[in-house]
């Protein structure tokens, strides 16, 4: 491997845009028809009377009808699988808090060829064989710990088991250890600087951080710039899902403007999650994908629940694989509040446009006369003023600006620094109190 | 020609005055006055104490809300009017008092106070020649 090349598959970070779909119909080609081996789709094929051999071009994808999440479920555990079990080396699975988990299998070639696309990802953002890899991901089922380990492993970095959790220990491998880069959710990362700043640790003098890999947590700007600021770091948007794997689906470049997804994995569809009609680039809508190099469990159409738009023109960085803007949240995440549609993103992007508040925040939502209401807890940096009025004014300001944003007003409620519960896990953002009728 | 005072924000919840108070307790710390104003979202408790700089570190390290803010402390005469009078040289001066609560002690009324114009307020004090308390003053009246 060429430490000075900005590519670790050249081949296939270089392609224009007729060659990456000119191989991207070869690879469905092939797709399809190993779907045939699959008892979920075989019968979905023979539903719809489609034969592997009417995908003649990449518009054929139309033919196909969508997997969600619920077919997943519903031939739990291993009904969609197009590869007999004994070909299949490790299985992920979802949490099932909602339902039947979903179980995702892989064959070897499965997890070598995530690694590859994950190792692409971190390469892609400047780290090398002499970076120190740290991930704060929860190993186990959770797809970010063992993912994150061997593609930080592929491209030659010491990489650091860490886990989740034991923040006081996190904090001590990244300076006795010398961690480079880190793997960690969004909250957390922030939680890691209150936790340094409290230790007396300043990160820019005390680490050598340089680089972050976040996802897994809808976040807005505002806070990737504010956790770039805290640490001393460049962060970077990941992003996955355990029915594709895992991270790695798209990653940021340097350029920090949308997520290349890797079309010679996955074809990207972005359709209007009413009408499933296929929307042009620029528009949001529910992010779709086919799976174009897996063995055990390929997907065709699946409907992911995020909502994203695919961000129109070509990068600076020259890689032509589309990019993808950062999840709006997912279509299950969405707070209908007196009828209006809020993501709790937007919450969070007008909060962190104050200097006075951490990044901290809880959303309760609650039913008072019959009507929803909203109240957001938000938390003082520290506590600069005595002064009632100043405070008063500064609640007033949150509360106009939450307003422009979300067209409903919420009661905003000052608290003290430190207060609003922390997660090691992802963060909880919103209590729903409301009746349900 | 000021002196410090606490403000710690404190939630509008049972429990959390005590919390504080206790904190001060455990770090033997004699208060003075204490002013606590109603509001429906949170509070703002002012303490003038027997060592504001101790207090300070103590409520600090266990993650309080605290902040040091600097007030006047003007003895005046346990006479009718003298309050008034007090305030009138502020007044004159075009001084605005942000807040101010007043005890007793010793036979002397003392008013603490908060203003945004500490230095067109300590000219007033030297102009009409009123009395001052320093922090020495108030520790050893505990």
């Amino acid at each position: 491997m060429n430490i000075e090349s900005p590519y670790f598959h050249p081949d296939m970070e270089t392609l224009s845009r007729p060659e990456i779909e000119a191989l991207q119909l070869h690879r469905l080609q092939q797709t399809v028809q190993h779907c045939m081996q699959s008892p979920f789709y075989r019968e979905q094929f023979k539903q719809c009377g489609l034969h592997p051999e009417d995908i003649r071009t990449l518009d054929d994808l139309r033919r196909i009808p969508f997997t969600t999440k619920q077919d997943l479920r519903d031939t739990y555990p291993f009904g969609i699988a197009s590869v007999p079990l004994e070909k299949c080396v490790r299985l992920h699975s979802s949490s099932g808090t909602t339902g039947n988990p979903t179980v995702i299998l892989h064959t070897q070639a499965d997890l070598d060829a995530w690694a590859e696309a994950l190792a692409r990802c971190l390469w892609m953002v400047g780290l090398r064989p002499s970076d120190v890899f740290q991930n704060s991901s929860g190993y186990g089922m959770f797809t970010g710990g063992l993912g994150f380990q061997y593609a930080a492993e592929r491209v030659g970095m010491l990489t650091v088991p860490a886990a989740a959790g034991n923040t006081k220990r996190q904090i001590k491998f990244i300076t006795d250890f010398g961690t480079t880069a880190l793997h960690a959710i969004p909250s957390y990362a922030a939680r890691l600087y209150e936790v340094m700043k409290a230790e007396g640790i300043d990160p820019r003098r005390d680490t050598r951080l340089r680089v972050l890999a976040i996802g897994a947590e809808p976040h807005s700007e505002e806070q990737r710039r504010r956790i770039e600021e805290m640490l001393g770091v460049k962060a970077y948007n990941s992003f996955g899902m355990s029915e594709m794997c895992g991270p790695g689906v798209a990653f940021e470049c340097t350029e920090q403007n949308g997520m290349h997804i890797w079309e010679d994995y996955y074809i990207v569809e972005i359709v209007d999650p009413d009408t499933l009609e296929p929307l042009p680039d620029g528009e949001v809508g529910e992010l779709v994908l086919t799976t174009l190099r897996r063995e055990a469990m390929p997907l065709l159409r699946y409907r992911t629940r995020d909502l994203t738009r695919i961000i129109p023109g070509t990068c600076p960085c020259g890689r032509q694989h589309k990019r993808l803007d950062r999840m709006k949240g997912r279509s299950d995440d969405m707070i209908i509040l007196k009828g209006v549609n809020i993501f709790p993103v937007q919450i969070e992007r007008i909060l962190l446009q104050f200097p006075q508040l951490t990044s901290e925040y809880l959303i309760t939502l609650d039913t008072a006369d019959d009507n929803d209401t909203m109240l957001v807890e938000v938390e003082l940096q520290e506590f600069f003023t005595d002064d009632y009025g100043l405070l008063e004014k500064l609640t007033k300001e949150i509360q106009q600006r939450l307003r422009d944003e979300i067209l409903v007003t919420p009661r905003v409620r000052l608290v003290p620094p430190g207060s609003l519960p922390r997660q090691e896990g992802k963060a909880v953002r919103v209590k729903d109190l409301r009746k349900k009728y | 020609m000021t002196i410090n005072q606490l403000s710690i924000f404190i939630e509008n919840k049972q429990g959390t005055l005590l919390q504080v108070l206790d904190l001060l307790k455990k770090a033997g710390i004699q208060l003075i006055a204490t002013n606590l104003a109603d509001t429906v979202e949170y509070g703002i408790l002012r303490i003038i104490c027997s060592d504001p700089q101790k207090a300070y570190e103590a409520l600090k390290g266990e993650g309080v809300a605290v902040a040091m803010t600097e007030v006047f402390a003007v003895e005046i005469d346990n006479e009718a009017g003298r309050g008034a009078d007090a305030i009138a040289s502020f007044v004159n001066k075009g001084v605005s008092i942000a807040y101010l609560y007043s005890f007793i002690v010793d036979g002397k009324g003392i008013l603490i106070f908060r203003t945004d114009n500490p230095e067109l307020a300590a000219e007033a004090i030297s102009n009409d020649g009123l009395c001052t308390l320093t922090e020495q003053d108030l520790s050893s009246l505990v």
